[in-house]
């Protein structure tokens, strides 16, 4: 079969398992549903591997096939097919994004058990799934746009996805007119192409978009700068990311498979993709680059205060993203999408053990109310600390060599990139911090109340349900938190999907050491390789020098956490009592949320209710009302000959009849 | 025998039944009055098919006679039915679709 058969494949097998969970909703017995979604992306990630191997099968440079099944849209000038683009880049996405999906599935699968709405939740995230594949695999703008929209619907439907919380379809609707906005640009850059360019179609548009535009003319420029608030919200950058915290109202496997590893991490994608144009528009690439250097640390430093267990691994997943930003925006393509990986794997993790304990805690996610979690829950705990060391990049796990790659390669362009490397160091140590404030927080110390019932009994805590954000009690006709938790150390599923991700998160980095091996690179070259950025690359020995400087960032910010939260426990409190405008300024998430609301919101509504009283009061209800009593004015004087008398009626039929006889004999005469 | 008459009758028998419709007050009568109306009209389509030597008008003539059976059928049930409901058979009371 050639490579685009096996990619119709992938895009069909997602499809399939949401259409098949959709419609037996009510005839899928028990678990099946599950079973059925998690065996669809299982069959889908394995005909990614065999598109993966018959692309290998073809030269270096022939490696990009175009397939389309039919016209999409085709009108004056347009063409558009429903087509999709098979590359290295593409193939790349299809194998993270459908092999995390079916671990989290595997997860979900024994996560959701007592859930009411357990087929509803498959048939979300299968199509979910169909949705990202569609993305990274189309072969044109239109058709990335309709992935790009149907994610961000899932991503509504699944944050939602509790929909009798009010907090959750709160949560929801902000993502989704966040995205939105994102959309807006998206699709306005699209605009911007085909009115240049005459076309949608990316081999065409990047084929002729270096001879069409000189380098930073502000048509160029322009495209850039609206794919980026495409990319920017959805992948959570400054100043549209305030509804990827707000998010983890979602299941917590949502919260993994969307807001972590797949879904965030499309404006990476979307920057990587059309690169062609961003190496036309350097001081688009440099804002991109620098937006997300402020979007790392910004996240980094929220992220040490917020005590939301999900919201803490949320920011974390930002400031990540920020890395992945600054890579691919300074051309360093296959650094920030071997980042994107080894995030994938690790943050999928991180919450995956924090999904774990949550239950454990009976949903609780406050950790100020954990503590002893290291005995009552041992697998748990190891998968967190191997999360946190990947996340922390410790020496020789996978964070450890996709980040400093990106760091390197900005320390390498040098001039104003220097400042992105030295601020990527900063933030690699805030997120050392961070990270192990979590573990040091959760896992050591005396056991919670939950721990403690775990630990004696061997059973998780049932307590009453409520609302972790608002404490409010909540009933649970709409599933979990349902009768049944479910933790790692009592569910095979759980277990497996964490055991794996576990040993990628720490031996994913080993395909690409300096020096060694290359495999992402080298895979990914031929999808760059127009790119004038293409041919940098750091020396190794810069390469080991970064990497030396990473360990030693990560090494003495595990300390710091260390000395913080386990030698002198109580300093926190300290340090809070000293900086209390700096902690409530962290704590309140540099007021972004209150930022927007005065800058955007206030004055649309302001517009609004000015455009109510006059425009919406005077002249649409003059003209309706008008309408209304013009018609009723004509209706009572008809009405008035509607008397009910059947003669009354014959005589006028007659008489009109007499009339109309009387007219043809004058005038025929 | 010239046409002339033929018509002449027929326009006395349709003003007949026209008047009968408007002036009286009894449905029975009134649905009388209806087929006096269209035999006039039926009695105008033998004589001008007579004439031109045609018999398309014979057979709407035919046609005619069907729809007015039909129509005294409904019209008979409507009268039944307002009789067994013990309402009046007086068109003038009978005016509840008033606008």
């Amino acid at each position: 079969m050639s490579a685009t058969s096996w990619a119709w494949l992938v895009l069909l097998f997602p499809l399939l398992g949401s259409v098949v969970t959709a419609l037996g909703f009510r005839l899928l017995p028990g678990r099946t549903a599950g079973l059925v979604g998690t065996v669809a992306i299982a069959l889908s990630f394995a005909c990614g591997v065999a598109l993966l191997v018959n692309l290998l099968g073809d030269p270096a440079e022939s490696r990009h096939h175009a397939s389309s099944l039919w016209d999409y849209a085709s009108a004056a000038g347009l063409d558009i097919k429903l087509g999709i683009f098979v590359d290295p880049l593409s193939v790349f996405m299809v194998l993270v994004v459908s092999g995390v999906s079916t671990l989290i599935h595997l997860y979900s699968y024994s996560y959701m058990a007592s859930d009411a709405g357990y087929n509803r939740f498959f048939s979300y995230l299968n199509f979910f799934v169909f949705s990202m594949l569609l993305l990274v695999l189309a072969g044109n703008f239109v058709i990335l746009i309709v992935g790009w929209a149907f994610v961000g619907f899932a991503s509504y439907a699944l944050i939602s996805f509790w929909y009798s919380r009010e907090t959750a379809t709160r949560a929801g609707m902000k993502a989704f007119v966040i995205n939105v906005v994102g959309d807006v640009g998206l699709v306005l850059a699209t605009i911007l192409i085909f009115r240049e360019l005459g076309s949608f179609d990316y081999g065409q548009v990047f084929a002729t978009a270096p001879q069409h535009f000189q380098t930073n003319e502000w048509t160029v420029v322009a495209i850039c700068l609206l794919l980026l608030v495409g990319a920017f919200a959805k992948s959570a950058q400054l100043p549209l990311h305030t509804w990827l915290p707000d998010a983890m109202e979602g299941p917590t496997p949502v919260s993994a498979l969307i807001h972590a590893a797949t879904m965030v991490t499309a404006g990476v994608y979307l920057i990587a993709r059309t690169h062609v144009l961003f190496d036309l528009a350097p001081t688009a690439a440099d804002i991109a680059a620098f937006t997300g250097l402020a979007t790392l640390l910004v996240a980094g430093s929220i992220a040490l205060v917020v005590t939301d267990l999900k919201r803490v691994i949320a920011y974390s997943t930002m400031s990540q993203i920020g890395y992945m930003v600054i890579g691919v925006s300074i051309g360093a393509y296959s650094a920030g999408l071997f980042h994107l990986m080894t995030h994938a794997f690790f943050k999928a993790l991180l919450f995956m053990a924090a999904g774990s304990i949550i239950a454990a805690m009976a949903n609780r996610q406050d950790i100020d109310r954990m503590s002893g979690f290291g005995r009552a829950m041992p697998f748990t705990a190891v998968t967190l600390i191997i999360g946190s060391l990947a996340l922390a990049g410790f020496p020789g796990t996978s964070g450890f060599f996709s980040k400093d790659e990106i760091l390197s390669f900005a320390s390498d362009r040098g001039g104003i990139y220097t400042i992105l490397a030295v601020g990527g160091y900063l933030g690699a140590l805030i997120t050392a911090i961070y990270s192990f404030r979590l573990v040091f927080r959760i896992l050591p110390g005396e056991p919670c109340p939950e721990a403690r019932h775990l630990i004696e009994t061997g059973h998780v805590v049932h307590a009453e349900p409520v609302n972790p954000a608002t404490e409010e009690p909540e009933d649970t006709g709409i599933g979990f938190p349902g009768p049944e938790h479910h933790i790692a150390e009592q569910a095979g599923g759980m277990r497996i999907a964490m055991s794996v991700l576990a040993a990628l998160a720490l031996v994913g980095g080993v395909v690409q050491i300096p020096g060694v091996d290359d495999v992402i690179g080298k895979f990914l070259e031929p999808s760059f390789a127009n790119s004038p950025l293409a041919a940098i690359h750091p020396s190794t020995s810069d390469e080991w020098f970064g990497l030396g400087i990473g360990s030693i960032v990560s090494v003495s910010g595990i300390f710091v956490a260390y000395l913080l939260y386990v030698a002198r426990p109580g300093s926190t409190a300290v340090l809070i009592e000293r900086l209390r405008p700096l902690h409530s300024f962290l704590f309140n998430k540099w007021y972004f949320d209150e930022a927007i609301d005065i800058l955007v919101v206030r004055p649309v509504l302001a517009v609004g209710s000015f455009a109510n009283r006059t425009f919406e009061r005077l002249v649409v209800d003059g003209i309706v009302n008008g309408t209304v009593d013009l018609v009723r004015g004509a209706g009572g004087i008809v009405r008035t000959v509607q008397s009910g008398f059947v003669r009354s009626y014959a005589l006028l039929l007659v008489s009109g009849f007499a009339g109309l006889a009387l007219y043809f004999l004058v005038t025929s005469s | 025998m010239a046409a002339e008459w033929y018509l002449v009758l027929s326009a006395l028998l349709f003003a007949v039944g026209a008047v009968g419709v408007l002036i009286r007050r009894s449905l029975i009568v009134i649905l009388l009055c209806l087929e006096l109306m269209l035999n006039a009209g039926n009695l105008a389509l033998v004589a001008f098919s007579r004439m031109l030597g045609d018999q398309d008008g014979q057979v709407f003539a035919l046609i005619v006679m069907v729809v007015a059976a039909c129509e005294v059928v409904i019209g008979l049930g409507l009268i039944v039915a307002l009789y067994r409901r013990r309402l009046p058979l007086d068109v003038d009371d009978l005016r509840e679709l008033r606008g």
